[in-house]
């Protein structure tokens, strides 16, 4: 085995366990936590396909802000450990439906770009400029709603927040 | 040097490795010396002379006596607290801060790894230490480790903005996240560094940097998340022997980082302040670690100086005054590149 395949595996494993333990876990703290070596281990295959800033971005907004932020709204809840999660099974039909149309879609996507998925490039130098680039030509709008959205959301919920007091 | 290691060594890995290593041959004395370092200064700024006996010369073996006592204290762990996250936290603290070194120009010749975005990783994987504390504080099951948590998580999130916005300052007009392209940029004589570069911004850069750098470690006048007289010691109020040893070291290391980015991006980094006059990798060394050394003695300075801000006084100071400002200079060094297109 090459360093690249031990290095993916070790990766892949920290990313798969550790979502187990998210999605499994009764404890909803340690659920939180788990998230965080979830987002490195993504973050670590990434890099590996050389999307560098990609995996930096990955840790700047997963870890640093979306995860701090839900640790900060589980710790401020009363009751962490032992949380009752419902397991029953109710409207079986329409869920059974709507999982298939999901699972149809997810597997039929990858079967059709099955074709085109190649070794990453590695004479890529540095994917920043043209990230860049594209981000203010060709997807200029898309990424001015995105931002305008937010702000939205950011006024809303300094809105909200100053109401209640 | 790591092209020189790989022919001489003939194995890949076993250089990495190595290569890894390096920081930790640097962190560990850094800290023994630092807080030997602090506790001098400290007690000359209060007309007292700190520890003198411990090995002869002025105390210098304080520290030493320190660690070693450390190392053989009992490992506590409260039997109220959450036993996994508690032994963990110390750890995800400590790999946070030593990330941080991965991406460090200590010289010309030396850096863990030169990647191309090396300035954004360094603010991304700060993120980790925050994520380190909430664990600490809440595995703990402590209030004033709690409290003292969420002030540390709820601060650096904050100053994070201005701290990215100034770098970026110095980002845009270099047009690279490469710490040693920065570097290279300003090479030559002192005034080639770039706080004294397209005056004011560059310079006011400098300033929002630095303040904002030290509420990023917590130091006074921003140190509320373990503010001694009202949560006792904070996050690692719970903490004793090694563990404790090893939340300190990690914040000695935070502290040597952020001077170091601040001396890397805006005073020069490995350059000599003298042009080619006593410049080269070896000498690189020299000057890296002198001028980081400034800045961990102005940080030390200011905490025996300043006293502590409010918790609202800091949220106003992050987010009415260092944000705006850093705003303010964005455009205006935007405008100063555009001309010199």
């Amino acid at each position: 085995m090459e360093l690249f395949d031990v290095v993916f595996y070790v990766f892949a494993f920290i990313t798969v366990v550790s979502a187990f333990i998210v999605v499994f876990s009764r404890n909803i703290i340690y659920a939180a936590f788990s998230l965080l070596f979830t987002f490195f281990g993504v973050a670590g295959l990434y890099v590996l396909l050389n999307a560098d800033f990609l995996a930096v971005t990955q840790i700047l907004i997963y870890v640093g802000g979306i995860l701090v932020l839900l640790l900060f709204g589980v710790m401020l809840t009363s009751n962490v450990i032992n949380v009752d999660i419902k397991t029953g099974t109710i409207q079986t039909v329409p869920a059974l439906v709507l999982v298939a149309i999901v699972a149809g879609s997810l597997s039929g996507l990858f079967y059709s770009t099955w074709k085109d998925v190649s070794a990453p490039e590695t004479s890529v130098v540095t994917t920043t400029p043209a990230l860049g680039k594209m981000l203010m030509t060709t997807y200029l709008l898309p990424f001015e709603i995105a931002s305008v959205v937010l702000l939205v959301a950011l006024i809303g919920a300094t809105f909200i927040a100053r109401r209640s007091t | 040097m790591k092209e020189f290691l790989i022919s001489i060594l003939q194995n890949e890995i076993l250089v990495y490795a190595l290569m890894a290593f390096v920081p930790l041959l640097w962190i560990v004395p850094f800290a023994l010396f630092a807080v030997w370092w602090e506790r001098k200064i400290s007690a000359h700024m209060q007309d007292r002379l700190g520890p003198m006996r411990t090995g002869g010369w002025h105390g210098w073996a304080q520290t030493i006596a320190d660690i070693l006592k450390l190392m053989q204290k009992e490992d506590i762990v409260p039997a109220a607290a959450d036993k996994k996250l508690f032994v963990l936290a110390p750890f995800v603290v400590f790999v946070g801060s030593y990330a941080a070194y991965a991406v460090i120009p200590f010289s010309a010749a030396y850096v863990g790894s030169e990647i191309n975005i090396g300035l954004f990783y360094l603010i991304a994987i700060s993120s980790l230490v925050v994520i380190g504390l909430l664990m600490a504080g809440w595995a703990s099951n402590n209030k004033w480790s709690l409290f003292g948590a969420m002030r540390s998580a709820a601060q650096v999130v904050s100053y994070e903005i201005p701290i990215a916005l100034a770098l970026l300052a110095v980002v845009m007009i270099v047009g690279s996240f490469d710490l040693q392209e920065i570097n290279r940029a300003q090479s030559g004589p002192i005034w080639n560094w770039f706080v004294f570069q397209k005056f004011p911004f560059l310079f006011i850069a400098t300033m929002l940097y630095f303040v904002a750098s030290l509420a990023e470690v917590n130091r006074t006048p921003f140190d509320i998340p373990e503010a001694e007289s009202e949560l006792v010691a904070g996050y690692h109020t719970e903490y004793s022997g090694m563990k404790f040893a090893l939340l300190f070291l990690a914040e000695y290391a935070n502290m040597f980082v952020v001077s170091i980015i601040g001396a890397t991006i805006f005073f020069g980094g490995w350059n000599s302040p003298f042009g080619e006059f006593m410049s080269g990798p070896i000498w690189g060394v020299f000057w890296f670690i002198s001028k980081g050394m400034m800045f961990v003695f102005v940080q030390i300075w200011l905490r025996w100086t300043l006293p502590r801000l409010r918790v609202d006084q800091l949220m106003y100071v992050g987010w009415k005054v260092l944000i705006p400002f850093s705003f303010v200079n964005i455009i205006g060094v935007g405008f100063w590149v555009m001309m010199g297109r």
